[in-house]
């Protein structure tokens, strides 16, 4: 018997470290021009997302013929790293650009993809995805809202809940359930997609972060029509469509840099003479994080080549997630004794305090901690 | 992994499935699968791996010699392999024509220094893994390296936690066999990376190992009217095992790749990547041991299963070469001494 985890050792191609380059100019370029603030402002903002619609960056590895420009993934992946690094605010095309755009290459028609693949690549459009319900978060195959196809379209009618950004959304890619379950496959039944948020019959309802931030969302479905052609891919096989997105939501950089600025404010807390107890623990932080990078590189080179790696992107979004959770309170940890004035501190404190609210929902979205472990077991032959 | 590497790995493979199994070591009464085991190591070119065959050696190149490491790790090879490999790696950076048989390498500590003077080396290594077992040692004195006759220096009693032969070694007044000056950039700091990477590789064999070992009792052993592995408690557990080897055989094979090609020792992305190997696969090798003695039971806590040859390879390698900690705080004292942003561009460099 023999478990197969597999990991490359990759290294990104001198294109993608180019890109790096030009990338970082533009972003030292944008905040001199006062287009962002990577301490603050709000983390949507068209105008950054435009500017980066305009080189290009977005949909960088979609077919020309919709605007994007077949580059690789590797290229994707620094551009993404970068702007994680420099809290760029992208919120507006993030998820569009990761896997929106992706799912409608895929599965829509060519009339929706004409239209709007487009529109995404000038950064102009924003998507949500809607799968979470009351009764259906890890658990995504309860889903209940239902699709039902009439003469006229598609009825929706159900509540999403949890929807991220669905209030200041153009479109959102649904999960709805087109038929029943069957007893030897309860994954049956399910569809995906295309909703105009701007259907009549939908309604979003604020459901605020314990710190008062407005992000998720309850999405109310109330007979809202949608045109036939909607529906992305086959009806009720969506469990099939969406495992191999899997592969690249899972293994990203955002799945172990959403707290890292604390870790480079901590840096500079701790200034250029730490203890040894200051060394010893960021030389922990920064041989984990080197880790977690060289193994995202490597799932993506893997994707990159053609491959499935399903296991080892689970493995990386849960060591990733894990560790950018912790980091808060180990970096609260080692500062603890810092008693200098490295003239960082009020940010880094305040760095500290918003990352230290944010941490718990990291092993939450996108798949827990839990459901990521038993596709790891699942990969291992256990189940 | 490229062809010529996935054929020593299959050479590998093959001897230790044949002469060093862990089960039939485990359950032999005396030493006599050692002789032919390494033998057959020998006579392949495994333990040569990295001198190149005007030197005696087999010259197979750095990839091949981490994939022999990687299948040592695997069998948890109670034999002086990656030490002679090691030996053999560092005579050759001098020129020293192999001797045969099997070598040791000193230091292997930050902070031992031996030193040279009128042809006779001076002081003490602690801690040289199979030192008194073995036939010679590739000593690095000063700019220098030698090759030392083990007959010549003291051996200090010594075993590690494995229970494998470890000593202080004293090297005052003994006249090495052979020297020869160092190229620049081979020092104590890059013998250190590379023995780290070395331990490292096996390391990350090893959890390979106890996680299969692991997998496949939970899959076979039955309580409560089911097999272990069906239980979430079970399953959330050996995930987690899966990915702390996972992260192990990442960092190891991400840092073969970079000493494979290297330009230089002093580049510091070489240093990023070594001991980030160290202290990750340290770390790793700490958690995997304990969720695999947790996976099996009162069963692994027995002489009788071969757990106990991994686990206690992996808690000895952590510490050759320096350990997690010790690691960590020059890796930590380099990123303070860069800014937030310095190291964020030191990460991308490496």
């Amino acid at each position: 018997m023999s478990v197969a985890i597999q990991f490359d050792p990759i290294r990104l191609p001198p294109e993608a470290e180019a890109l790096r380059g030009e990338v970082r100019q533009f972003l030292q370029d944008e905040i001199a021009a006062g287009t962002f603030d990577p301490q603050g402002g709000s983390r949507d903002n068209p105008e950054f997302s435009r500017k980066v619609g305009e080189r290009g960056w977005i949909g960088i590895t979609w077919p020309k013929k919709y605007g994007g420009q077949e580059r690789s993934f590797l290229e994707r992946y620094v551009i993404n790293e970068e702007f994680l690094v420099a809290r760029a605010p992208t919120r507006k095309h993030f998820t569009a650009d990761r896997q929106s755009g992706p799912v409608l290459i895929k599965y829509a028609s060519e009339e929706i993809k004409q239209d709007i693949l487009p529109r995404i690549i000038k950064g102009e459009v924003s998507f949500c995805i809607g799968m979470s319900e009351p009764d259906s978060g890890s658990d995504l195959f309860a889903a209940k809202t239902k699709a039902e196809r009439t003469d006229k379209g598609w009825l929706i009618n159900g509540r999403k809940l949890w929807t991220s950004r669905a209030h200041e959304s153009d479109y959102m890619i649904g999960l709805f359930r087109t038929s029943p379950s069957t007893t030897d496959n309860r994954r049956h039944g399910l569809s995906q997609f295309l909703v105009d948020m701007k259907t009549p019959g939908i309604t979003c309802r604020p459901v605020l972060h314990p710190n008062g931030n407005y992000e998720f969302n309850e999405v109310t479905f109330d007979d809202a029509l949608l045109p036939l052609d909607n529906l992305l891919g086959e009806a009720d096989i969506a469990w099939k469509q969406a495992t191999s997105e899997l592969a690249y939501e899972r293994s990203g950089s955002e799945r172990f840099l959403e707290t890292i600025q604390v870790l480079m404010e901590l840096v500079d807390f701790i200034g250029e003479n730490p203890d040894l107890r200051e060394a010893e623990g960021l030389g922990r932080l920064v041989a984990q994080l080197h880790t977690l990078r060289r193994m995202s590189i490597s799932v993506a080179g893997m994707l990159h080549a053609g491959k499935e790696p399903v296991l080892e992107a689970s493995v990386v979004k849960d060591l990733g997630t894990v560790w950018e959770q912790a980091l808060p309170s180990v970096a609260r940890d080692l500062a603890a004794f810092v008693d200098r004035d490295p003239g960082n501190r009020v940010r880094f404190e305040e760095i500290l305090s918003q990352n230290i609210i944010i941490a718990p929902k990291l092993t939450i979205q996108g798949g827990t901690t839990e459901i990521l472990r038993g596709i790891v077991a699942r990969g291992l032959g256990l189940r | 992994m490229d062809e010529a590497e996935s054929l020593v790995r299959d050479a590998a493979t093959r001897i230790f499935q044949d002469l060093g199994d862990p089960q039939t070591i485990n359950n032999a009464e005396n030493d006599a699968w050692r002789a032919p085991l390494w033998s057959a190591l020998e006579e392949a070119g495994l333990s040569t791996a990295w001198v190149p065959d005007d030197l005696g050696g087999a010259g197979a190149g750095i990839g091949s010699g981490f994939a022999v490491l990687r299948v040592a790790g695997e069998f948890a090879a109670p034999l002086p392999l990656a030490e002679t490999l090691l030996a053999g790696w560092l005579l050759a950076q001098g020129g020293i024509v192999m001797p045969g048989g099997t070598m040791s390498l000193a230091p292997t500590r930050r902070g031992d220094k031996i030193s040279l003077v009128d042809g006779k080396l001076s002081g003490t290594a602690r801690a040289v893994p199979f030192a008194a077992e073995v036939d010679h040692l590739a000593v690095l004195a000063d700019d220098v390296v030698a090759l030392v006759g083990t007959a010549d220096c003291v051996c200090r009693d010594g075993r590690n936690l494995a229970g494998e032969v470890m000593n202080n070694v004293d090297f005052d007044g003994v006249t090495p066999l052979e020297m020869a000056p160092l190229p620049p950039g081979i020092n104590a700091g890059s013998v250190n990376m590379m023995g780290a990477a070395v331990r490292s590789m096996q390391m990350a064999g090893a959890l390979q190992s106890v996680l299969e070992i692991a997998v496949q009792y939970a899959e076979e052993r039955v309580a409560f009217g089911r097999p272990i592995g069906k239980f979430q408690a079970v399953q959330q557990n050996l995930a987690r095992l899966g990915e702390e080897a996972a992260a192990a055989i990442a960092i190891a094979n991400s840092t073969a790749h970079t000493i494979e090609h290297l330009d230089s020792w002093d580049d510091d992305g070489v240093f990023l990547d070594v001991a980030s190997a160290k202290i990750r696969v340290g770390e790793a090798a700490g958690q995997g041991s304990a969720i695999g003695h947790q996976a099996f039971g009162a069963i692994g806590f027995t002489q009788e299963h071969i757990l106990h040859r991994f686990v206690q390879r992996l808690w000895s390698w952590r510490d050759d070469f320096d350990n997690e900690a010790v690691w960590a705080a020059e890796l930590g004292r380099r990123a303070a001494a860069k800014g937030g942003a310095g190291l964020w561009h030191s990460l991308t460099a490496a």
